[in-house]
């Protein structure tokens, strides 16, 4: 019997074909394995396994007729932040608990057209602020990861935490998740995931709960790199309903992924060598650079000096635009509500009571850096160093054709481990991340190698603008060399 | 720049949150700590710079001024917290 765990999305697809198992023994699965999850990894905000088999039965159906797409009979995890028709939208918050959108976001209608299964959505931290996931409304995601000996619980990395949890666990084939600051990238290399953002627009942000619009990249979680490339490629694409989605053609990034390193440049940017990060960090990223030279690649240091700037200059432009964008949580026309004595107080009390205590406090640092005169000393400001980052970042694609960092500074961590920690020590996770939201440009992690306590490390690829080939060429190289294979112990049922 | 517990007080009246008595002195402190931390900024020349609002130059689009959409009341009204005979019912706001 088929352990349908150990696939990846392409094992799946080849096996539909070769009508090994079909669309609803695969659905059957997935939820299966997801209830069976539920209580140790606490990833879902919602299994759906009727829906999961209705769309499973029309996908089988659909084969059968020749009229297979190109994601046929695959189910996909939704992070809980992506607009599905007549399922829960919460963004894992209490003041949108219950909201069941009348629309489907146009990422995850590209999914369903091209036969992809919907079975369930993802926890996240809520609103997609966080590194854990511990702020979900519905309690901290567990990592299928444990430290080698030990039962501690670890995150899975956040935002997109569910979304990776549920993969890492072999819960579905793909997932969708959202970066603004490294949600997707993050939680992919502490659960030993490929996860893909693409450059800014080219995944449409329509239906999808903003966060910080100038920030918010869509972007899929995969085993592999070539799975992560198609679901990319399926989910791009110009779409009128967003003024910033990119108008031109979605290349072939699944082409790209056997391309090669051969004749490439690839930059090692000295400042990401960051004061207490572990060895096996450094001695990882130095091995990741051997193995694409040992693959033709030619690898130079680059300098890019604007890169401690960029987290705080994140910490001003996607407070503020949280700030402008979560205004529409007033009680009135959709999600909770919480009487108070009048108009006024009704609207501060529902988002009092609403709204978590990390979401308030960024929520507090935008309408403040935002206010009559903090403006031009904080968020423009703030605006102009984000250009001088961009500018570093086209000034080294002159002389380089990718970047090679590593995604995080260090491993996955404990669950309440940063609890009485100051906020920005849970911010600095995403320093090697954050400069790709806010230069626009894409950005992968790929799995490369564990630590010593036995856990998942990722490598970060960065290319220029609307390079995303370039992106998957170097991280199928990467993966190839790696050859990274470990999986979480199974425990968590 | 730092702020006061009574900034805190003001910029949460701004947001419309609730003043969150019981929490007032540590989001002052945090707050604080956040501002401290991005004060860096000031060490970047940003002569001459430009503000930069979006990450990817694209003209703004235009479409024909057409309706292209509407005739969804019900599907609006569908997550209302409250509604009645096709209205949202909200607190009163006019004297």
């Amino acid at each position: 019997m088929t352990d349908f765990t150990q696939l990846s999305l392409f094992d799946v697809l080849d096996g539909l074909e070769k009508k090994d198992f079909s669309a609803v023994d695969v659905a059957e699965a997935t939820v299966k394995a997801a209830e069976a999850a539920q209580g140790a990894l606490n990833c879902f905000t919602s299994i759906d396994g009727d829906k999961a088999k209705e769309m499973a039965q029309a996908s089988d159906a659909r084969r059968a007729k020749g009229e297979a797409g190109a994601l046929e009979g695959v189910p996909i995890a939704i992070k809980d932040l992506f607009g599905v028709h007549g399922v829960e939208t919460s963004a894992s918050s209490n003041i949108l608990k219950g909201f069941k959108p009348r629309y489907e976001s146009t990422v995850t209608s590209k999914l369903w057209d091209a036969g992809a299964v919907f079975f369930g959505k993802t926890s996240m931290d809520e609103f997609a602020m966080g590194s854990s996931n511990e702020t979900a409304a519905t309690g901290p995601v567990v990592n299928p990861w444990r430290a080698q000996g030990s039962d501690e619980k670890l995150v899975p990395g956040g935002s997109s935490g569910g979304s990776a949890a549920a993969l890492a666990a072999g819960i579905s084939y793909g997932a969708t998740g959202t970066d603004t600051g490294g949600s997707i990238r993050q939680p992919a290399a502490f659960t030993g995931l490929v996860g893909a953002k693409p450059t800014y627009g080219r995944c449409s942000r329509w239906g999808v709960v903003a966060f910080a619009s100038s920030l918010d990249h869509p972007g899929p979680f995969g085993k592999t790199v070539k799975d992560t490339a198609l679901l990319t490629q399926i989910m791009s694409g110009h779409d009128p309903k967003d003024s910033t989605s990119y108008p031109g053609e979605v290349p072939d990034m699944v082409s790209a992924v056997g391309r090669g390193v051969k004749g490439l440049k690839i930059g090692i940017p000295k400042e990401y060598r960051v004061d207490g990060m572990p060895s096996a960090i450094d001695t990882l990223w130095e091995k990741g650079a051997q193995w694409l030279k040992e693959q033709g690649a030619e690898v130079v240091e680059i300098s890019l000096p604007m890169t401690k700037y960029a987290l705080p200059a994140y910490y001003i432009i996607a407070p503020a635009e949280a700030s402008s964008n979560l205004a529409r949580y007033d009680g009135m026309r959709f999600g909770q509500r919480v009487e108070g004595e009048d108009l006024i107080d009704t609207y501060e009390k529902t988002r009092g009571e609403g709204f978590g205590d990390e979401v308030q406090r960024r929520i507090l640092i935008g309408t403040y850096v935002l206010s009559a005169g903090y403006y031009d000393a904080y968020y423009l400001k703030a605006l102009k160093v984000r250009r001088k980052i961009l500018e570093d970042f086209n000034a080294a694609f002159e002389g380089v054709d990718a970047i090679l960092t590593p995604t995080t500074p260090s491993a996955a961590f404990g669950i309440g481990s940063k609890a009485d920690a100051d906020p920005i020590e849970m911010y600095l996770n995403d320093i090697f991340t954050v400069t790709a939201n806010i230069a626009g440009i894409p950005a992968m992690s790929v799995p490369a190698g564990l630590d010593k306590n036995g856990l998942p490390l990722g490598l970060q690829v960065i290319t220029k603008a609307l390079d995303e080939e370039t992106m998957f060429a170097v991280g199928g190289a990467l993966e190839q060399a790696a050859g990274f294979t470990a999986k979480p112990e199974q425990w968590w049922a | 720049m730092s702020v006061t517990k009574d900034d805190v007080r003001r910029i949460a009246r701004l947001a419309r949150i609730a003043e969150p008595a019981d929490r007032l002195d540590s989001l002052t402190n945090e707050l604080n700590g956040i501002l401290d931390w991005v004060e860096q900024l000031g060490e970047v020349d940003v002569t001459g710079v430009e503000p930069m609002t979006t990450p990817v130059q694209t003209p703004l689009p235009l479409r024909p001024d057409e309706i292209t959409d509407g005739g969804k009341r019900d599907d609006i009204l569908a997550n209302a917290p409250k509604a009645e005979e096709g209205f949202f019912v909200v607190p009163k706001s006019v004297e």
